[in-house]
């Protein structure tokens, strides 16, 4: 499918609030109410927009801790990715599997409700994953900037 | 922390995969009420508990064909302040995302870009001039997944 900047334009401020009023969104667009939501229709419809999705705050949930865990795997079997993508989907705490070309082959995001919580799940679940060669970890402090915007 | 309720579950992997549903939505097939479930989004709500509501977009699509995740490592603690750094880094539109993190690295950054070169570009003009930066380490992001949680 072909973008163009009408799409763009519109795309833009629904990136920005996807809640904000159609005619609101059709107005800053610069766009007739009808050609807003028809072009929205049709980028869902080819899926350059797949969806939106909620982002929850674990924190005010009650999951204090969130730990980034990057692992390197033993690459000299060639299952290991495959096994410990499995592996790590059945762990409920992995809010994010991540698979990278680089130092880190993958990272888990884990959250938990304090840090005994969180040392129970490291040794019983992440720590029994498996063709793990090495781990490092980063602790989540503070979330500066979330929304994931596409520089448009 | 908002005390925790049997609907939270539910109505929190719904809304993960799909955050336009509507109470009756979410209700789905389940023999759960529409309008309690409406009243426990309101106050997921109020609570904060729902952080933000994010559009996925196609990225390769649109022309961004390459995200990379880069750990930063603060060179002159102290001489720069973390919210110097902060903002600043915030203001630069392809990062997506930045998470003041405890660790071998100080910031983790998710950065987007049309290509490798456009890459180049962004970490040598942009990242590289911030205030403050020291050591950078990048991986390219090949898959990701999002988990519904533990609820």
């Amino acid at each position: 499918m072909r973008i163009d900047e009408t799409d763009l334009r519109i795309l833009r401020r629904y990136q920005a609030d996807p809640a904000m009023a159609m005619a609101e969104m059709a107005e800053q667009a610069g766009v007739t109410l009808a050609t807003c939501w028809r072009r929205l229709e049709r980028m869902r419809a080819s899926g350059v927009i797949r969806g939106v999705q909620a982002v929850i705050d674990w924190r005010r949930l009650g999951w204090e801790v969130e730990v980034s865990l990057r692992f390197t795997l033993d690459k000299t079997n060639p299952r290991a990715f495959d096994d410990f993508l499995e592996a790590a989907r059945e762990v409920p705490e992995v809010i994010e599997i991540q698979t990278f070309l680089g130092r880190v082959d993958v990272r888990l995001n884990v959250i938990a409700r304090d840090m005994a919580h969180y040392q129970q799940i490291y040794r019983e679940r992440i720590l029994t994953l498996p063709h793990i060669a090495d781990i490092e970890a980063l602790m989540h402090v503070a979330v500066i900037k979330d929304q994931e915007i596409l520089p448009l | 922390m908002i005390k925790p309720h049997p609907l939270d579950g539910p109505i929190l992997r719904g809304l993960q995969a799909d955050a336009t549903q509507s109470a009756k939505a979410l209700a789905g097939d389940t023999n759960l009420s529409p309008p309690a479930i409406l009243r426990r989004m309101k106050k997921l709500e109020e609570a904060g508990a729902i952080r933000t509501r994010r559009v996925v977009l196609d990225r390769e699509a649109l022309g961004f064909g390459v995200t990379v995740f880069l750990g930063v490592k603060l060179a002159t603690k102290g001489r720069v302040s973390l919210d110097d750094f902060e903002r600043a880094v915030a203001a630069i539109s392809e990062v997506q995302t930045v998470q003041h993190v405890l660790g071998v690295y100080d910031y983790r950054l998710r950065v987007v870009a049309r290509d490798i070169s456009d890459f180049e570009r962004v970490l040598r003009r942009r990242i590289m001039t911030l205030p403050g930066v020291g050591q950078v380490d990048a991986n390219v992001l090949l898959s990701e997944e999002r988990r519904p949680g533990p609820l």
